[in-house]
């Protein structure tokens, strides 16, 4: 059983189909990169299965129950985690405390107002901090980073939740070659535990990290396999040759 | 809540080689010294020792103030810290007014364990009403639709209270008998004064307590961020629901305070203007932080006195203009002339983190 099945994703805005019975199945442990043109609808298909947009049409399974209609808070309590396209870390509060909101997000009301787990929760912090080399900036504003830092700070902050599926948007947007070898060195260990769907326009980035990929083309899917499938695929290669 | 001495080291071994900008910063945390408790020190000092120095009719004026300075505590944490703009929040002042006034009148309660605690529930029961509706939508409300829901129940209340004859219509219910406890009666004076303050204080602390907790973070974030935290998996409606109850709740008890003090309720209490007002005391001493409500209120309400005595035909002008001034050049109200962005914001793992670094 899959743990993410989307099926049938139609998105209308007004005149213009985003989504046009797209699909996506992403199994346990599975790095799932969802690629196409510029326009072809994968941040859309994201969002749709994040609920920051509702589709027009299709059913959305995660764990083997329909959120279609889940709003985002409910996801994230059913295990789904989202990196943000465009950074959106806090940026006055410290990296400690981005990375402590993220992690107490499940704590119970009176556990947040008697601090109950601040002090169990601050190995945790120190350790996302440390794995995601910002232990060093952690008492200072999230505003003070770099943008490549800030992108693994919200990394680290969608992961501090525990998800059994990450949505990345476009991760190493911005990002020098360098900070987008870390990232995938920094992405590797999480298999373990949870499976990733990445949005990415950096083909080698994708190629290098995932086990599967989708690829969209107006809305609708052209092709979905291996890695190695996909890069044998014609109407692929036909689309990529076309753009460029 | 100690003074941060001491920066965490940088434990991450050779990782250093990945673009690390400007990481000197990490020191200025060992320069930071803690501004914030030296002025509410400074305000809690020069508050008990005001009625000793001031005349008489200036203690009663002084007492409407801190009683003002509870009602900002509320519009602070709901504004300040939670970021839900509450452009009616007299609505919950003015009705516990009305509410204790009522009881004063027709029941002949006055005991003040009855009637402060009335109050309050007045104000929380009508937070929670207008709270719920408001803000516990399926999905995040706007803020648009949050501050003219707030400013547009204000509005009807004032109406309300003006068209009904129960409460006394235009003239609202005049000579309230004094609050008492057992015989004895609290009328103006020291005694109201300190009565008054002593809450201030423990309101104070307790709010204190909460932005500073991790619930407080909470706060923060669904101040800055409210969709972000959400896929978090917050329940943020909740938590602006509950921050606005308590809102109310802290209104309701100023509201009633001031019921007694005044020794009237009047339409006015519950309108627009007194909503606005609140706004103003915030912005101007400063959002976000507890202490800037109060010396906002101070200020605001001290100038207001002193320009309406000296300068009776154009005071609302001045006192117009220099709010104007402040919000313009210091938007962080005026406290942001002693305290800086990081400790305004404050740290909600500052104290651990002192712990942590002291064991190894």
């Amino acid at each position: 059983m899959p743990l993410l099945e989307a099926a049938g994703i139609s998105k209308v805005f007004g005149k213009l189909t985003a989504l046009d019975g797209a699909a996506l199945t992403v199994g346990e442990n599975e790095f799932h990169g969802l690629i196409g043109p510029n326009g072809s609808g994968k941040s859309t298909l994201m969002k749709c299965i994040a609920g920051a947009e509702v589709p027009t049409q299709g059913k959305v399974s995660f764990i083997n129950t329909d959120i279609t209609a889940f709003t985002p808070t409910e996801r994230a309590r059913a295990g789904m985690s989202l990196k943000f396209q465009i950074t959106s870390v806090l940026p006055t509060l410290t990296l400690y405390d981005n990375i402590l909101l993220a992690l107490q997000a499940q704590s119970s009301l009176l556990d947040l107002v008697f601090s109950r787990t601040r002090g169990a929760l601050h190995d945790e912090v120190m350790t996302m901090l440390t794995q995601f080399r910002l232990a060093d900036r952690a008492f200072d504003a999230a505003a003070a980073l770099s943008h490549g830092q800030q992108q693994w700070l919200e990394i680290a902050m969608a992961l501090a939740c525990k998800p059994k599926l990450l949505l990345l948007d476009e991760p190493t947007g911005g990002m020098s070659l360098e900070e987008r070898r870390v990232t995938g060195e920094l992405l590797q260990p999480i298999k373990q535990h949870c499976s990733l769907v990445i949005v990415e326009h950096d083909l080698d980035f994708i190629r290098d990290i995932c086990d599967r990929l989708t690829v969209l083309d107006q809305g609708k899917v052209l092709a979905s396999g291996t890695v190695s499938e996909i890069q044998a695929n014609r109407s692929v290669q036909e689309i990529y040759l076309r753009r460029a | 809540m100690g003074a941060v001495k001491q920066v965490v080291p940088a434990d991450i071994g050779g990782e250093s080689d990945v673009a690390m900008t400007g990481s000197g910063t990490a020191r200025q945390g060992a320069s930071l010294r803690k501004i914030l408790p030296i002025v509410e020190g400074a305000v809690l000092v020069a508050a008990l020792v005001a009625p000793l120095l001031l005349q008489d009719y200036l203690t009663v004026f002084a007492t409407r103030v801190i009683i003002l300075a509870l009602f900002a505590l509320s519009f602070d944490l709901v504004w300040g810290y939670a970021g839900i703009m509450s452009f009616g929040q007299a609505l919950f002042f003015g009705s516990a007014g009305y509410g204790v006034a009522l009881l004063a009148r027709d029941l002949d309660i006055t005991n003040i364990f009855l009637v402060l605690p009335a109050g309050t529930l007045i104000g929380l029961a009508f937070a929670l009403l207008l709270g719920g509706f408001l803000l516990l939508g399926r999905h995040p409300s706007s803020v648009i639709f949050v501050s003219l829901g707030t400013l547009t129940g204000s509005y009807a209340a004032d109406r309300l209270a003006r068209g009904w004859y129960y409460l006394g219509g235009q003239n609202g219910i005049p000579s309230i008998s004094p609050m008492t406890l057992g015989s004895y009666e609290f009328s103006e004076g020291s005694a109201f004064y300190y009565l008054v303050l002593g809450i201030l204080v423990v309101v104070y602390l307790l709010c204190r307590f909460l932005v500073r907790s991790q619930f407080g973070l909470a706060l923060a974030g669904l101040r800055e961020n409210e969709q972000r935290i959400a896929f978090f998996g917050y329940k943020a409606q909740h938590l602006k629901a509950i921050i606005f109850a308590i809102g109310g709740a802290i209104a309701g008890l100023a509201g009633s305070l001031y019921a007694f003090h005044e020794g009237f309720v009047w339409p006015n209490m519950v309108g627009v203007v007194v909503s606005t007002q609140v706004v103003l005391y915030v912005l101007f001493g400063g959002s976000g932080t507890l202490i800037g409500a109060v010396i906002g209120t101070i200020i605001v309400e001290g100038v207001s006195f002193w320009l309406s005595d000296n300068y009776r035909e154009i005071w609302p002008i001045i006192l117009g203009l220099l709010l104007l001034l402040v919000i313009l050049f210091r938007p962080l109200g005026l406290i942001s002339f002693v305290l800086g962005e990081r400790e305004r914001v404050g740290s909600f793992g500052a104290g651990n983190k002192e712990k942590h670094d002291a064991s190894p």
